[in-house]
């Protein structure tokens, strides 16, 4: 096999979106089980990850740069590289999601607890799993895998929308619990946008594997701007 | 205007080796046809075949069909007439030593028996012209002689030599491997312009190049055509693996 | 120790290389010394004896002053014009044969086998040959035999010498004629031949040369004359054939014109062949390879 060096440098180049890709997911996790358990000093590790997030990045990006400028890479190494920068800012905003939760967690810290008709566990495990499979689809560079993962974003976004309809009501209803509705639809939309982030993931790793652009065909089938 | 070629089931030997095997092909007129592959593919030896170069090494052998507009080469005419209606560019530029610049351009109406001045001094101007390199050496035409000119040049010589006798096909084999990357770009912006009055076939190590300047590539390995097909479409998503791995650097 | 070593290497390698200079430019003067040795002799022994008289007049009787050798000297200007004649186009010939359409087969090998025989065949032999193919039969010496005897010995030097540079002709260049649509017989002499051109006429002047002082030949075909002639199908004078001669006659003054006559035959051969230069560097262009 010629092009070693290269083929070395796409490899190191995933290992760090690996990296990066643990440290989302712990600050989903982490960020949840904040919330679960009221302990704030989950959340100062959440902040923490941001940072190496936030550095991950930028090296990240630089890196698949200096790939596409010194290496003319072709099909699928170019389809790879093009697929990471992308999956790098996804990730990214799947950290400021965690951050944004832990965030509201230590805001209610300060307000007093309440019983609220959502279940923001059971939201979160789901975009914690919607991530997970989009990881995982990457690093086995599994299609079918990633497809799977678009099927569940309905879920995430019905239960969104219901937390919306309850939440609002309760604000009206019970305008006293008004500051920890309105906290939990924070952390509810922050857990939606990381379904979005996970899906987007997900179409990412299809365009690699399989050259397919399976993005927004829903809408655009709609639009009937495709057949 | 330049026509489309179809080539059907050709096979060519050079001696025992079986250089080219079962090649089907229809390369399509006024466009870039790229040809790519690892050296010994056999691409070289498949543009010698349009043009009926191959022939003219003893050892070499030809079957199958090559057809040039309505024309069959290998059937219905004799090499010489074919070589007149496809143009051939090389890779190392050689012009004729002896002659001037004029003379080079003119060379192939000239020995073919055209003598009348103004239709000459006429198919040079426009020639040269049309390879880019009239202001280049107008004023030189009959005093410098054509190897006296930089690489680059006299390549875009070598081209206007080959225009100068209208074919409708152009040929190149790696008609910029020699050449710095400036005179490169000036190559490929030229088969740009040409291609809508010829029909240009393009031989090249560089892939970047056929990126570049082709709309169909056409893969070739160990004598076998792998695979033909859109050029964005080979090299972002490639249907045979061979090629995938040709063209990401996997080998060759 | 190392930088040392280094040192002593380098000095020998120093010594080593002006040694190699001085032993090449010895060499050379070796190689020139004798031609210049026997130009200045020739210089020496014969200017004195050159006067006008010597290029116009023809040869006087034994024991009278004077004379001269226009004669001879016309009559080698015939014998190597028809020698040229025969000798340059059926060598030229001979060479395009072997290098462009012969290439490989039995035949090129028999002619190529055949030119260098010939080369080898010594000059009195080939005198002797064209006495019985052309005198006998003619029943008579002549300018014309003489002519035909050189000639054929020009032969194999211009047939070689052409068949070598045309196979030093790169190959790239009758590739770029022949796929311009020119047939192969018009790409071989318009292209690959005038390519070649330089090295051809060298050839031939190479051959000129060497036949243009030949005498054992002219023996039994030109036979020599002491008039003026130019008759082909009488015997004529030949520039070589009179020196030797006067050689060896027994007479001084014969002797004398013997010296000048050599002078000038390598003076004229010298001036041909820059004549031959001169004209065909005219017509090559500015960097013209």
């Amino acid at each position: 096999m010629t092009r070693i060096r290269f083929h070395q440098s796409l490899d190191d180049l995933k290992e760090r979106l690996l990296v990066m890709a643990g440290l989302a997911e712990q600050g989903i996790q982490r960020a949840t089980e904040a919330y679960r358990v009221h302990d704030l000093s989950i959340c100062d590790l959440v902040s923490r990850s941001e940072i190496a997030i936030n550095r991950l990045e930028r090296e990240i990006d630089q890196a698949a740069l200096d790939l596409l400028a010194m290496e003319q890479p072709m099909a699928g190494d170019l389809r790879f590289i093009l697929s990471v920068i992308k999956i790098n800012t996804d990730l990214e905003l799947v950290g400021d999601a965690a951050d944004a939760i832990s965030e509201r967690v230590r805001g209610m810290d300060q307000m007093a607890a309440a019983e609220l008709p959502v279940d923001i566990p059971r939201m979160a495990s789901m975009a914690a799993e919607m991530v997970r499979k989009s990881l995982q689809s990457f690093i086995d560079a599994d299609a079918e895998l990633a497809r799977s993962v678009l099927t569940m974003d309905d879920a995430v976004d019905d239960m969104n929308r219901a937390a919306y309809k309850a939440l609002t009501r309760v604000m009206e209803e019970q305008s006293h619990l008004a500051p920890q509705a309105l906290n939990a639809l924070m952390i509810a939309h922050a857990l939606e946008r990381v379904g979005d982030h996970a899906t987007n993931i997900a179409e990412d790793v299809i365009f690699w594997v399989q050259a397919a652009d399976v993005r927004h065909m829903k809408s655009l089938k709609k639009a009937g701007l495709l057949p | 205007m330049g026509v489309g070629i179809e080539v059907i089931d050709l096979n060519a030997w050079y001696g025992a080796n079986h250089t080219l095997q079962d090649i089907n092909l229809k390369i399509p007129a006024n466009q870039v046809t790229a040809l790519i592959g690892p050296s010994g593919c056999g691409k070289s030896t498949f543009v010698r075949c349009i043009n009926r170069m191959h022939e003219t090494n003893p050892i070499a052998r030809v079957t199958g069909t090559v057809r040039i507009g309505d024309l069959d080469i290998y059937e219905d005419a004799k090499p010489v007439e074919i070589r007149r209606r496809v143009g051939m560019v090389f890779q190392r530029p050689n012009p004729f030593p002896t002659m001037s610049i004029y003379d080079n351009v003119a060379a192939g109406l000239k020995l073919n028996g055209y003598s009348n001045r103004r239709v000459l001094d006429s198919v040079v101007e426009r020639s040269l012209q049309n390879s880019a390199l009239w202001d280049e050496v107008k004023d030189d035409l009959k005093k410098k002689s054509g190897a006296s000119l930089s690489g680059g040049q006299q390549q875009r010589l070598c081209i206007a030599r080959a225009l100068a006798v209208d074919p409708e096909v152009l040929l190149m084999d790696e008609p910029a491997s020699a050449l710095d990357p400036v005179s490169t770009s000036k190559i490929e912006d030229l088969i740009f312009q040409l291609k809508s009055q010829y029909t240009i076939v393009i031989v090249t190590h560089n892939m970047q190049q056929a990126a570049r300047v082709a709309e169909k590539t056409g893969f070739f390995l160990n004598g076998r055509m792998v695979e033909f097909d859109s050029t964005d479409k080979i090299f972002t998503n490639p249907s045979d693996k061979r090629t995938e791995d040709y063209i990401t650097g996997r080998f060759g | 120790m190392k930088a040392e070593e280094h040192q002593l290497r380098a000095r020998f390698r120093t010594l080593t290389d002006y040694a190699a200079t001085y032993l090449a430019v010895l060499a050379t003067v070796i190689v020139v010394a004798p031609l210049v040795a026997i130009f200045a002799y020739l210089v020496f022994k014969g200017a004195s004896s050159l006067n006008l008289a010597f290029f116009t007049q023809i040869p006087k009787p034994p024991g009278e002053i004077g004379g001269g050798m226009s004669n001879a000297i016309f009559g080698s200007a015939i014998l190597l014009g028809l020698a040229s004649a025969i000798g340059v186009p059926v060598g030229i010939g001979g060479g395009i044969f072997l290098a462009e359409f012969g290439r490989g087969t039995k035949l090129a090998n028999a002619v190529r086998f055949t030119a260098d025989v010939l080369n080898g065949v010594p000059s009195i032999v080939m005198g002797i040959a064209i006495y019985s193919l052309v005198v006998v039969p003619q029943g008579h010496f002549s300018a014309l035999s003489g002519g035909v005897a050189l000639g054929i010995m020009m032969i194999p030097t211009v047939c070689r010498t052409t068949e070598e540079m045309l196979l030093m002709v790169p190959h790239a260049v009758r590739e770029a004629a022949l796929a311009l649509g020119v047939p192969n017989w018009r790409s071989v002499l318009s292209i690959t031949v005038k390519t070649a051109s330089p090295g051809i006429i060298t050839g031939c002047m190479l051959a000129f040369a060497r036949v243009a002082g030949e005498t054992a030949p002219l023996l039994f075909t030109a036979l020599g004359n002491q008039f003026w002639s130019a008759n082909l199908n009488q015997p004529i004078g030949a520039l070589p054939l009179q020196i030797y001669v006067y050689a060896i006659s027994p007479y001084d003054d014969w002797h004398r014109l013997a010296w000048a006559g050599a002078l000038v035959l390598i003076v004229l051969i010298v001036l041909a062949v820059s004549l031959v230069r001169y004209v065909t560097s005219r017509g090559v262009l500015k960097g013209a390879s």
